[in-house]
């Protein structure tokens, strides 16, 4: 969602690579870049003025390292800025020590509530916790349907003003009755299904209000689109003044919306982001990892991280080839196995897969698990490939591909994406190999 | 008066921050000073214009400026105003007269609006007590035909459904044909929200225009995008999909009644050269008002362009 900002960013950045000295101009002409970027991506103005003086403070502040290039120093410092800015991981649900812990999803109209509370429900579900649904928005034809539809086809109870024999306008009657059948069931997590509102709307904020007195939620979760612009300051800062925000889930994250509202709000709530939303299926949910997003946000992993850690991993001949290999867009299959072998000695592959570039791309985000498979997969197949064949790729033919399908255990499909993937990732180094001419090891 | 106020009050914040802030930065001198542009692209940017917009519009100011001339409060409002106008303006068309029953296709992403719209603007033809016909060609979101058949009830409108995941445009075929054998004056089809970034989702857009056309020579006749106004930037990348796909003919934005800017209009009419039709102010049906560029431009500025006159 990020990759527009991304490319900005990038080409901001080729003009500051390559100078042995970063001056005050430089800089400030990159800032401005940044500025634009940011502002283009819907961050909102005054986080924006905010950001881009934290970043020149530190930049101007800092010392000239020797090991890297005044370029890298910036892209440094607006990572960790923008890590900063977007807060702490997530840890999902905070769950109550006595149950039913009570989650309310607030928000606009269409930001995504009733899909979210389906999602939700059905992550927890899978975690082994009793679950119930609540559908307290009784504003929008056949919203009450909406959720008892996606209930029905995870397996949880929806309550609704039917079910718990409650008045249709009584929004909060419905939640306040849900929740006492919640713990007469011994209910692990109820989630509440609210109407979408203006956050201007006195009338439908108050009935928040009333419905958080009368249930005390544990959780209070905005629910926005990763497409909101300027407004999702005001948005975000009126729903955290009268409801006390206690997080935040970023929606249809998938589209090429850059998403820059998360900034912004993240910023003027300081409640953390603890989900993403990526896709219409009930499975696309995902946590948010704010480092991972800052990283892509620049597009190029987080290439400085990676080389520290592999400055203590390995050996100084290694180190060389798979620097000058990925500085050279020449990355080879057999680098490629060698890395990964590395990385697992390295530690958590998660950890180390968001650092690589063009690694996020080839393998895009997944939980771990998955990624763990993919890897040995990936493996098996490159064991099955002679050297000649993992030096050249190109030499692939139909017939050797079934071979080492056969070899691995895989199907060719896996080997034609598995080098599809490959190459795109190749491109990528392609367009690094402009970035750092200073020599990152002396 | 009556349409402005309206959609006057749904702006009242963003006039807010943009008269008041224009006024600040008159304050204590009568013409624009060279140092304030920067607040003034602040102010501009925080109405969504977008960077470009604003970019072209600061340095036409600040070319005026160092000619010499002077720019006081009205002028520099008259100049904004001018500009947001001359680029809706770019959107307008003029059609000949549609044999009924007239097709409009509504298409969006999730949860800009669709459904809602469509229910609006079928009160508003009842109400004109013209025939509507309503297609429920969203199969995919849970319970989105029954949305679409609680506003037939209450519009009076038929509407024809098919069963969950039916093919969207196999639905829309048997409206259209509905349409034509009952006589309708205007069918409207609802369709599933869809990201602009997904092929797959946007062919199928395609294959219903395609089918319908089938049915109903000519048809749709209006393909319509629904734009979320509390959206940033984003809705730009949104029109150009959906243009580049079925070729959007019309814009609706809805949500206005928030404290949302919308200036993020201005840059996709600049970009796309399709007309604004109508705005959501509001939840009621008649909350979905016509669009006018000039009111527009004045609810965003709550613009007095001219100095008051001293009779």
């Amino acid at each position: 969602m990020f990759e527009v900002l991304t490319k900005k960013l990038e080409s901001v950045f080729k003009t500051l690579t390559g100078r042995g000295v970063l001056s005050e101009a430089h800089l400030t002409e990159a800032l401005k870049g940044i500025r634009i970027a940011l502002l283009e991506a819907d961050v909102h103005f005054s986080v924006v003025k905010s950001f881009i003086e934290a970043v020149r403070a530190k930049a101007i502040g800092k010392e000239v390292s020797e090991s890297l290039s005044p370029g890298q120093q910036v892209i440094k410092i607006v990572q960790a800025e923008l890590s900063v800015m977007m807060g702490a991981e997530s840890k999902g649900i905070t769950l109550a020590q006595i149950p039913p812990t009570v989650v309310l999803l607030v928000g606009l109209q269409g930001s995504g509530k009733t899909t979210t509370a389906g999602k939700l429900a059905r992550l927890y579900k899978i975690k082994g916790k009793r679950v119930m649904l609540v559908a307290a928005d009784l504003k929008r034809p056949a919203a009450v349907a909406q959720l008892q539809t996606l209930g029905r086809a995870i397996d949880v109870p929806v309550m609704t003003n039917d079910t718990v024999g409650v008045d249709a306008g009584d929004a909060v009657a419905v939640v306040k009755q849900a929740a006492a059948q919640a713990i007469r069931e011994d209910r692990d997590l109820v989630i509440v299904d609210t109407a979408g509102r203006v956050h201007v709307d006195d009338a439908l904020m108050e009935e928040l209000s009333r419905m958080k007195s009368a249930v005390s939620p544990h959780e209070i979760l905005l629910v926005a689109d990763a497409m909101t612009g300027q407004t999702a300051v005001s948005v975000a800062t009126v729903f955290h003044q009268r409801m006390g925000l206690t997080g935040i889930v970023l929606t249809k994250t998938e589209g090429d919306a850059r998403g820059g509202a998360v900034l912004s709000m993240r910023a003027v709530t300081g409640a953390p982001i603890k989900f993403i939303g990526t896709g219409e299926k009930p499975d696309a949910i995902e946590p948010f990892y704010p480092d991972r997003m800052a990283s892509r946000i620049l597009g190029m992993g987080d290439i400085l991280s990676l080389i520290e850690l592999a400055e203590q991993n390995y050996s100084k001949e290694q180190q060389k080839k798979t620097v000058q290999s990925v500085r050279s867009g020449q990355l080879t299959l057999e680098d490629f196995s060698l890395q990964i072998k590395q990385m697992k000695k390295m530690g958590g592959i998660e950890k180390i897969l968001a650092m690589i570039p063009g690694a996020p791309k080839m393998l895009p985000a997944m939980d771990s698990a998955s990624v763990e498979r993919e890897i040995k997969r990936t493996e098996a197949i490159i064991s099955s490939m002679t050297p000649h064949e993992r030096r050249n790729p190109a030499v692939l033919n139909g017939k050797r591909r079934q071979r080492i399908a056969k070899g691995s255990g895989t199907s060719v499909q896996d080997i034609n994406r598995l080098i599809k993937q490959f190459d795109d990732a190749k491109k990528m180094m392609k367009r690094f190999s402009g970035f750092g001419r200073t020599p990152l090891f002396s | 008066m009556g349409l402005f106020s309206k959609l006057g009050e749904g702006f009242a914040a963003t006039q807010r921050v943009l008269t008041e802030g224009i006024e600040t930065l008159f304050r204590g001198r009568p013409t624009l000073h060279p140092e304030t542009l920067n607040q003034l692209e602040t102010l501009l940017l925080s109405a969504d214009l977008g960077p470009e917009a604003v970019e072209r519009l600061i340095s036409q100011l600040k070319e005026t400026i160092t000619r010499g001339k002077s720019v006081d409060i009205y002028s520099l409002k008259k100049v904004i105003k001018s500009h947001i106008i001359t680029l809706l303006d770019r959107g307008k068309t003029t059609r000949g007269t549609i044999e009924p029953p007239e097709v409009t296709l509504f298409m969006g992403i999730n949860g800009s609006g669709k459904t809602t719209t469509i229910g609006k603007l079928a009160e508003q033809q009842h109400q004109k007590g013209k025939k509507t016909i309503l297609a429920a060609a969203d199969t995919f979101r849970a319970a989105a035909a029954e949305q679409l058949v609680l506003w037939g009830e209450r519009t009076h409108s038929h509407v024809v459904r098919g069963h969950e995941g039916a093919d969207p445009a196999s639905i829309a075929f048997d409206a259209a044909c509905a349409a034509r054998a009952r006589l309708a004056d205007c069918l409207f089809i609802d369709t599933a929200g869809r990201l602009q970034t997904k092929q797959n989702l946007m062919e199928e857009l395609k294959k219903i225009t395609r089918v319908v056309g089938k049915a109903i020579p000519g048809a749709p006749h209006e393909k319509i995008l629904i734009l979320d106004a509390t959206g940033g930037l984003n809705a730009i990348s949104q029109a150009r999909h959906f243009h580049e796909s079925v070729g959007v003919t019309g814009l609706i934005l809805t949500k206005l009644d928030s404290t949302a800017r919308g200036g993020s209009i201005i840059p996709i009419v600049e970009a796309l050269s399709v007309p604004v039709l109508y705005v959501g102010v509001g939840e009621a049906a008649a909350d979905l008002l016509p669009f006018d560029p000039n009111a527009f431009a004045d609810a965003l500025l709550d613009a007095q362009t001219d100095p008051p006159r001293i009779t």
